[in-house]
């Protein structure tokens, strides 16, 4: 089979896990956890499918260390402004497509569901994360998620990490 | 349909100070706007020559909510125009992008060349005798329509309008200045993307041009001590008041400090950044700008946050709805380091922005704050009631009433 890799039961599913634990702590609005998922020298990064194709480099969130990402979070808590809404991760197809001596590199297709308060409810995001998951001791963790989304437009605003 | 059976808006009296609510919503203003703005006396800015560099490049976007195409014709020219064919309207190109070395319509083969003449016609003689296109048809009278063009220093502007004066001329001395200082030193494109918004798309630009808002609405950077109050700034506006820019100017030698990765993580109370290297930045420009917002009439933007740079160009899409498309780039000359930096504070700017995020989100409150009474007037009035060239300080409104005072002009309200 092109691209996946066979891997014991046991990694494969705590990798599984490890992706769905994420969207929960953020369906859950549990977001002080995210930093948690990723290593200290990590890279989180949303891009759209257009930039990512043509090797360009900027995206719509771009953060490098553990610290940024803890900083979005205080920022969107203490700082910004915006109207309360949550998101529902849809996921499927995970897929562990290679592995190096340390890092196992994993796709999983996703639609987000944002609900206004209101009630407005809409599909804001579907894309496709590229994942470096490695594990400390027994914990697996992100060192890098890239998310492309397959739309180049984001309606209004993105707070809440994907 | 004659023109006085077009609901007209009364613009109330206070000049450019009072904006009637009715001007965001009322679908005929929506009209005479398409027609009398993005097809009257204006330059639109359409794409970067980054995007078409080779003979055939092509991408198409719109002019207010007309679909054009812009391309590199097979001489190296660049042209802008109409994406309609002139046998039944369809779109001649339905790719955002690509190369080509003609436009040829996929519904009945018309085929133009890359300055939209029209060379054939599919079955234009008939078949077997019957049928074809009438004798006195004239393919020359048949092309697409092409528009005035003008690039200057790499951004392609077109325009309908036959009277408008040529672009720099028409933008004016100081507004060329803040282009060339910008993006003078060519581009590098760092990516692109778009932002939709429930809101009319005046509602954007009127915040583009709000110097009064910035530090209220945006909350980032005070909620972390970022704020830099050494700094001077103003406003400067074209002598119609059409065009403008804000900017900021750091003290000369503080702004090291206010970057100082160590100081920020000095301070004692409130928030910190766990890691201020989003905020590092480093002296681009001489003058010592640290920020400049610029906008030509009537949607465009050119944007310097410390050393973010970008585009931005706002479309409206319907009277309730725009589309911000940005551009965000870096120059040639730019170390490996630099461009670290600029996707580092890329972050801080569009629909994921620290910063400015709340930009996306305000257009549509006020769309739906002011869905009633549309007789009544918003207050446009910090700073005076008219419109004063370079007026000095930032807590003014001044140039959203230059807006106004474009937008009048145009529409003759």
């Amino acid at each position: 089979m092109d691209g996946s890799v066979n891997l014991g039961a046991d990694v494969r599913r705590q990798i599984e896990d490890l992706i769905a634990d994420y969207a929960h702590a953020i369906d859950d609005d549990r977001l002080e956890e995210w930093p948690d998922f990723f290593t200290d020298n990590c890279s989180y990064r949303i891009i759209n499918r257009e930039n990512h194709a043509k090797g360009r480099r900027v995206g719509i969130m771009d953060c490098s260390s553990k610290g940024m990402l803890r900083d979005r979070i205080l920022a969107l808590r203490e700082a910004n402004v915006y109207e309360p809404h949550f998101y529902r991760h849809l996921q499927s197809d995970t897929r562990i497509t290679g592995m190096d001596e340390d890092a196992y590199e994993v796709e999983t297709s996703f639609a987000i569901v944002r609900t206004m308060q209101e009630g407005d409810m809409s599909i804001f995001c579907a894309g496709q994360f590229v994942d470096e998951i490695v594990f400390d001791g027994d914990t697996p963790l992100f060192r890098k998620r890239l998310v492309v989304t397959d739309s180049n437009r984001i309606h209004t605003l993105i707070v809440i990490p994907i | 349909m004659a023109e006085a059976e077009t609901r007209k808006i009364e613009w109330p009296d206070d000049g450019v100070s009072r904006i009637p609510y009715q001007i965001y919503t009322d679908p005929d203003n929506y009209e005479d706007e398409q027609r009398r703005i993005f097809r009257g006396p204006i330059w639109s800015f359409v794409c970067t020559t980054q995007e078409i560099e080779k003979p055939g490049d092509y991408m198409t976007t719109y002019i207010g909510d007309t679909p054009v195409i812009v391309l590199r014709d097979l001489e190296g020219e660049v042209q802008v125009i109409v994406n309609r064919c002139a046998h039944r309207g369809n779109l001649v190109c339905i790719n955002r992008e690509g190369n080509t070395d003609e436009l040829t319509c996929v519904y009945h083969n018309w085929r133009y060349d890359l300055q939209g003449n029209l060379k054939s016609v599919a079955f234009g003689k008939g078949v077997g005798k019957s049928g074809g296109m009438p004798d006195d048809f004239d393919r020359t009278e048949h092309g697409l329509q092409r528009l005035r063009v003008e690039v200057y220093q790499g951004l392609i502007f077109a325009t309908f309008s036959d009277e408008v004066a040529p672009l720099t001329d028409w933008l004016g001395e100081e507004m060329v200045e803040n282009i060339d200082r910008v993006v003078g030193r060519g581009m590098v494109l760092l990516g692109t993307y778009s932002q939709y918004m429930p809101n009319n798309w005046k509602l954007y630009m009127e915040n583009v041009r709000d110097s009064y808002h910035a530090s209220i609405l945006h909350m980032f950077q005070a909620t972390f001590r970022l704020n830099r109050l050494s700094m001077k700034g103003g406003i400067k506006l074209s002598d119609n008041g059409w065009h403008h820019i804000s900017y900021s100017i750091a003290e000369t030698d503080r702004e090291e400090d206010q970057y100082d990765a160590k100081k920020l993580r000095a301070v004692k109370d409130g928030y910190t950044l766990a890691d201020p290297t989003l905020v590092k930045g480093w002296r681009e420009f001489d003058c010592g700008t640290t920020l400049a917002i610029q906008s030509t009439y009537p949607n465009f933007v050119v944007q310097q946050i410390s050393n973010s740079l970008a585009l931005r160009l706002c479309l409206p899409k319907g009277s309730e709805e725009c589309e911000l498309l940005w551009w965000v780039f870096g120059t040639p000359e730019d170390t490996e380091e630099q461009q670290e930096i600029r996707i580092k504070q890329s972050n801080m700017i569009g629909p994921g922005g620290v910063i400015s995020m709340e930009d996306g989100v305000v257009g549509g409150w006020i769309q739906r704050g002011t869905k009633r009474d549309q007789e009544k007037t918003t207050i446009v009035q910090m700073g005076g009631r008219d419109v004063a060239p370079s007026a000095e300080g930032r807590a003014t409104e001044v140039s959203i009433r230059g807006f106004w005072q474009g937008y009048r002009d145009c529409m003759g309200l």
